[in-house]
């Protein structure tokens, strides 16, 4: 990473000398509840890859959207070659030359691989029937260039999540696209995926075709990016020579924040043993546990962070924990009461709630309203009599709007209306008004932005100080060093490592995970180890 | 900035036109109704709009809107109660044999009249549970909706067929000496002047309405019907609360079932047949979506008044029942479709008044 200073690009259109391929002028997309860009120009330089980075609900998505033709913007035009075009939907960009890996997978699970690569773009024979033996050849080859060991016939729902981000991929290197849009392709890929995509993005490149990538993981951003353009709150912030920027640089420029201030925890107080956990097992189907006679302590005013590969387990002891798993067995007493039930309700009286890692599917209610959301897991705390009192939900509603800081104009407002963050902050929110002891928060920060990732961490941090014993679970190293106070490592169901804030570093951490697993992780496929690191 | 002095008032006048327009497909179901109602006031006046005809229609209404509460809360989980009307049948041949046939028991060699009153209870018991079996499969076995309540729409039908070998239980008058008479005024006695049977659409409807908006439980009935693996995890009790929702369709469709029977004086096995369809249409119509999730008991009394007030005044038209069938259909189809433009429509107008903030 370059450490210099930024020379700072004088005029606002076009500032660098590099042919554009694709130019997006004055773009608009107004939103209910958001103005998502703000008269946006933007553009893409042939046979580069730029990058686009901001926030959350920063506009990234909704510009690539633009771009491809899923959404129409409210103002603004797209010039292709100096020509004004008008994607009117995704097979009009395709027409063009513009193709999309989007952010949130769009495979369809019930068909297979072969099928999904050429959904929509089928090869027939005679005009008539699909050409189902050219269409499996084509697909395997694809595989094979992004050295991956997956069965063309095999079902998308049958794959692990990375597997299917790389048919995603897949799928749009088998369209004949001059510009490729990639929004947060790396986010479910193992560090050996990831090499073999940007080997991939350097060929396309070398092809003449131009790369937009959009990604929240910076340094990765910087390594594969010739520009990189900033958005924040729907506004081009900045374009700049990725040669001549920082990370440090980037976080400014997204926040507006100096970034060491994002990431420091000072120590605190730890408190008494607040829940044991004793021999916590859950069978894995087909022999094996997924969670192998787990015992630990949790203090209260503890920030316990978990850590392990995908497939380790950690989401599955805390989904234990929850309720969420009736097959599991293993004994949990909180303050040394022995807590009996198994279902989440039970659980949640217990003292033991759990903010879930999928936001979308196990976290929000979709069609109701913010105040409806936050107080879902508490409405008998609410009532007067048989019915709910309006008045003391309210009053709940507005102290956690203001305690969690959650940026909402009205709560009646739908909770799609909020960005990724105060989304998260409003699950958060849910999960405090029932009145937990133990605070089990599943990659609370996945999907959200800088700024919201920071929040999240002041709130996490003042609640431990509350007293509440926090578990803290994330993919990130970095993230698990600055918030725990001590470190649980899992590998393959079991505990392989405990390390106090003191101790911990990320090669204890990393090694620890690797237990039980030779050299490389299992989430690896084998063919692609041997790229490790090369690129 | 001279042409931008010109804009605001341009927009605000663009503004109160869309206000107007999204304020008519929000009320749509009542502007229906309010159309529907005044097309028939003219072109059968004055007999339309008399006392005597409205009670007719809101007797019709009720039966209708009792099936549509109870539907209510069960595609507001995202279900649906195919069997409804098969329940209805077997709730008034349950009602007919208990007064002709009374209880018997072989065993002790007694045959037991039960009063109205008891009738009443163990027919909606009995009903209750068929509800109760429904969520029962479909919560423990995981049968989708449609399927379980499909199953129990052929078994609730065969049941009351089987109480009286497919014939009818007539002149469900009771005995004196029996002292179960008196059936017959459930739906023919009035409060006020009032039929009982709107009497009893009036108290659902009121009841259903505060169940939704202010129990815990209604809220959950959203929650589900929104997400419900969500609503599981912040701790809501998602099987029970699907059980109780059958239970409670089952429960409306009880009270229909005896208002009929008691109306006619007589209980017949095919009683409310394909009474399902008119309850989802009414749901439907009210406004609430069949993936479950949004809608209100209101715009369903509203739907159910819309259908009720469309048939009989066909009837009145002398309109071949042919093509009542396909004006009713086009509506409910229509309902949808106007429904999908409101929901398009809300999102542009908040677009517009979003640009008109900044």
């Amino acid at each position: 990473m370059t450490q210099q200073d930024t020379t700072t690009p004088s005029a606002p259109s076009s500032p660098f000398s590099d042919p554009v391929v694709l130019r997006a002028e004055n773009i608009t997309k107004v939103y209910p509840g958001t103005v998502a860009l703000d008269n946006v120009n933007f553009n893409v330089y042939r046979g580069k890859v730029n990058v686009l980075i901001g926030e959350n609900g920063a506009g990234k998505s909704t510009l690539m959207k633009i771009l491809a033709g899923v959404e129409q913007p409210t103002s603004g035009h797209i010039f292709l070659e100096e020509k004004e075009i008008h994607v009117r939907d995704i097979l009009a960009a395709a027409a063009q030359g513009i193709g999309i890996i989007f952010q949130e997978m769009s495979l369809c699970p019930n068909l297979s691989v072969a099928e999904n690569i050429y959904l929509a773009r089928e090869v027939k024979q005679r005009g008539l029937t699909i050409d189902r033996k050219f269409q499996k050849e084509h697909t395997r080859e694809l595989i094979q260039h992004l050295e991956q060991d997956i069965d063309p016939d095999a079902l998308v729902s049958d794959l692990r999540i990375g597997q299917q981000q790389i048919v995603e991929i897949a799928r749009a290197l088998a369209q004949d696209v001059r510009i490729l849009i990639m929004d947060e392709p790396t986010s479910a890929l193992s560090t050996a995926e990831v090499a073999v995509l940007f080997r991939v993005i350097n060929e396309l490149k070398a092809e003449g075709v131009s790369i937009i990538y959009i990604s929240h993981k910076l340094d990765e951003l910087l390594q594969i990016g010739d520009f990189v353009t900033i958005l924040r709150d729907g506004k081009l912030v900045e374009t700049a020579r990725a040669a001549d920027i920082s990370v440090a640089w980037i976080i400014e420029k997204m926040v507006g924040k100096n970034p060491a201030s994002l990431f420091a925890r000072t120590e605190q107080y730890v408190g008494e043993v607040l829940m044991r956990v004793e021999d916590l097992t859950l069978p894995r189907a087909g022999g094996g546990f997924v969670v192998d006679h787990v015992s630990f302590n949790l203090h209260a005013g503890e920030i316990l962070g978990l850590y392990g590969l995908m497939g380790a387990g950690r989401s599955d002891v805390v989904d234990c924990l929850a309720g969420i798993r009736p097959e599991a067995t293993g004994k949990v007493w909180i303050n040394d009461q022995p807590v009996l039930g198994t279902t989440v309700s039970e659980r949640i009286g217990s003292g033991i709630v759990l903010v879930p890692e999928d936001r979308q599917r196990e976290g929000l209610v979709q069609p109701m309203s913010v105040h409806d959301n936050i107080l879902l897991a508490s409405l008998k705390s609410y009532m007067s009599g048989f019915f709910l009192a309006p008045g003391k939900e309210k009053e709940a509603v507005q102290e956690m709007v203001k305690r969690l800081s959650i940026r909402v104009a009205n709560v009646n407002q739908p909770i799609t209306s909020l960005s990724g963050g105060n989304q998260q902050k409003c699950v958060v929110a849910k999960a405090l008004l029932t009145t937990p002891k133990v605070l089990m928060l599943d990659e609370p920060t996945r999907g959200i932005d800088v700024g919201a990732k920071s929040e999240i961490f002041e709130i996490t941090t003042r609640l431990a100080q509350q007293g509440y014993g926090v578990i803290f679970i994330s993919t990130e190293l970095k993230e698990v060093l600055t918030m725990s106070d001590r470190i649980l490592v899992m590998s393959k169901g079991a505990i392989t490592g405990e390390f106090s804030r003191q101790e911990a570093t990320e090669e204890k951490l990393v090694a620890a995970s690797a237990v039980g697993h030779g050299l490389a992780g299992t989430t690896e496929p084998h063919g692609a180890t041997t790229n490790n690191g090369h690129n | 900035m001279a042409t931008t002095n010109a804009l605001p008032t341009r927009k605000s006048r663009r503004m109160t036109r869309t206000n107007v327009l999204q304020f008519v497909l929000r009320g749509r179901a009542f502007i229906a109704l309010i159309l529907v109602v005044g097309y028939f006031a003219i072109t059968l006046w004055p007999q339309f709009l008399s006392v005597g005809n409205i009670e007719i229609v809101s007797k019709h209404v009720a039966q209708n809107a009792l099936l549509a509460i109870g539907m209510t809360f069960v595609i507001l989980t995202g279900g649906i109660d195919l069997s409804v009307g098969s329940i209805v049948g077997l709730t008034a041949m349950i009602a007919g044999m208990l007064i002709n046939k009374g209880i018997i028991i072989p065993a002790l060699g007694v045959v037991l009249y039960p009063s109205v009153w008891m009738i009443v209870v163990i027919s909606v018991a009995i009903a209750t549970l068929f509800g109760a079996i429904n969520g029962f499969v479909i919560t423990r076995f995981n049968v989708a909706p449609f399927i379980a309540t499909l199953g129990m729409m052929y078994i609730a039908r065969g049941f009351a067929g089987l109480l009286n070998n497919g014939y009818t239980f007539a002149n469900l008058v009771g005995r004196p000496e029996l002292h179960n008479t008196g059936f017959e005024k459930l739906g023919a006695g009035e409060l006020l002047g009032i039929n009982y049977s709107i009497w009893i659409m009036i108290v659902f409807a009121l009841v259903a309405w505060f169940i939704t908006t202010r129990t815990p439980f209604g809220r959950h009935v959203y929650a589900i019907g929104g997400n419900e693996r969500s609503a599981e995890l912040s701790g809501v009790r998602v099987k029970r609360t699907k059980l109780l929702v059958y239970m409670i369709s089952g429960f409306c469709a009880a009270f229909v079932g005896l208002i009929i029977a008691s109306q006619l004086v007589a209980a017949h096995p095919a009683t409310g047949n394909t009474f399902e369809l008119n309850a989802i249409a009414a749901v439907v119509l009210g406004g609430t979506s069949l993936a479950g999730g949004r809608g209100s008991i209101g715009g369903t009394i509203i739907g159910a008044f819309v259908i009720g007030v469309l048939g009989d005044g066909l009837v009145m038209s002398n309109v071949s029942s042919f093509w009542q069938m396909v004006i009713k259909g086009a509506v409910i189809v229509l309902a949808v479709i106007i429904d999908q433009v409101q929901a398009r429509m809300q999102a542009r107008i908040a677009l517009l008044q979003q640009q008109e903030m900044g």
